[in-house]
């Protein structure tokens, strides 16, 4: 048996990636035939002191409308919806603050039953030696019984909730990301 | 409930710097305080994007070439090979690699890059690639000057190229620099040194490799990338 390889250490992203990792369009993931429905998720990302942070790298990663992974991990993904991305990347030079159009998941046969509606999302920026894992979920779904928010503390579950801000139109919903002080988002091991 | 081997293995904390490093000062504001949360991992853990050969083109793997105006970019060429494995040895095929860096000068592109020294028209310094069929890539290059920054009196970041890398899942996932062999900066650069363990530094090191080093034309590096992968070993996969 081969002896396990140790993992190339992480280094920070630094400030300058702009230009080679953001491409115009990588935050939209959807367009006019994508099927579900169709949301814009924004936040802005905040330091220990409460600056927001306009040089951040976020990533996000979900199922489509429908619950499949556009991913050969998916035993169903020959049936993924073809006009959605599934990943997707933004910057947060406008004051901080990321952007995402994209839909909402529904829950995939991939994971627990009671599993509520998340979106994995990622964060990078200069100051972080190493990126930041979290997922969010929706505050206008029932996520009481969702396996991985019952194992996060009461007091820091908020932290994870994405809040309806405007159902009119396109639904929006604001997630804000704190790196660290009070309001420190939930970050999971990954 | 997916089975033990089946799961992705987590970042390496022995491995990875922490995130906060006060002589790297900005992850002073920008550190989380809580412990990571741990997280029982499902199959949908597995899943990640994918990218096949319409995602790149081949001048995206020539940085000496790729942004070109009206003459040469300036500088050292550089070819720059490597694997992208994961800890069981495994190649990564079809991954995407993404890889930026300052000029010969020491100058980034970005515009909020106002170090003092020459921009050339004639290189971005941005690069994609894809990983082929053993996990390989391979690019060519400028050596990338060493540039100032503003950490500490005197600081000076060593000569280096950033790499984002996909593994097969979106869990698997890295953004690191690539150093060179030799490089007295190292020794004094608060971000290589966030990494704790010497061996685990080493390896942000590339090697000069004189077989992949091109007679005339360029010189060679090697670069491999160990990601975390599922703990399968390969004897295992049917």
């Amino acid at each position: 048996m081969s002896e396990k390889l140790a993992q190339t250490p992480s280094q920070t992203v630094g400030p300058f990636f702009h230009f080679a990792l953001i491409e115009d369009g990588e935050n939209i993931l959807i367009n006019e035939h994508t099927q579900g429905q169709v949301i814009r998720l924004v936040g802005t990302v905040y330091d220990g002191e409460g600056a927001s942070i306009q040089d951040a790298l976020i990533e996000i990663w979900q199922a489509d409308a429908a619950g499949i992974f556009n991913s050969s991990e998916d035993p169903n993904h020959q049936k993924v919806d073809p006009n959605f991305k599934g990943f997707g990347r933004s910057d947060t030079r406008n004051k901080g603050q990321y952007c995402f159009d994209t839909v909402k998941p529904s829950n995939s046969s991939l994971d627990d039953n009671d599993q509520a509606p998340y979106i994995r999302l990622r964060v990078f920026a200069r100051g972080m030696l190493v990126h930041a894992t979290t997922r969010l979920y929706f505050s206008d779904e029932a996520n009481q019984a969702d396996p991985i928010l019952s194992t996060v503390p009461a007091s820091r579950r908020t932290t994870l909730i994405a809040k309806l801000e405007r159902s009119q139109g396109v639904p929006t919903y604001r997630f804000d990301i704190y790196l660290q002080g009070d309001k420190e988002t939930v970050f999971f091991e990954a | 409930m997916p089975e033990d081997k089946n799961l992705l293995s987590t970042l390496d904390w022995q491995v990875h710097p922490p995130y906060l490093h006060p002589a790297y000062k900005s992850t002073t504001k920008r550190s989380p305080q809580h412990d990571l949360t741990p997280i029982k991992q499902r199959l949908s853990d597995l899943t990640g994007p994918a990218y096949g050969e319409g995602d790149v083109a081949e001048i995206d793997a020539d940085l000496t070439k790729n942004a070109v105006v009206n003459g040469e970019a300036i500088g050292e060429r550089i070819i720059v090979v490597g694997r992208l494995l994961d800890e069981q040895s495994r190649p990564i095929s079809n991954a995407l690699v993404e890889v930026w860096q300052a000029n010969a000068c020491g100058r980034y592109i970005h515009k909020q890059d106002q170090h003092d020294a020459p921009l050339d028209p004639n290189f971005k310094g941005a690069g994609r690639i894809l990983t082929n069929a053993n996990g390989e890539y391979h690019f060519t290059s400028i050596k990338p000057g060493a540039y100032p920054w503003g950490n500490h009196h005197n600081a000076w970041r060593p000569a280096h190229i950033h790499f984002s890398v996909f593994g097969r899942a979106f869990n698997s996932r890295l953004v690191t620099q690539m150093y060179f062999p030799g490089d007295p900066l190292l020794a004094l650069d608060p971000i290589c040194n966030g990494v704790p363990d010497d061996k685990a530094r080493a390896r942000m090191i590339s090697s000069y490799a004189h077989d992949v080093t091109s007679p005339a034309w360029a010189l060679g590096y090697r670069f491999d990338i160990i990601v975390n992968g599922t703990k399968q070993t390969p004897f295992e996969i049917h």
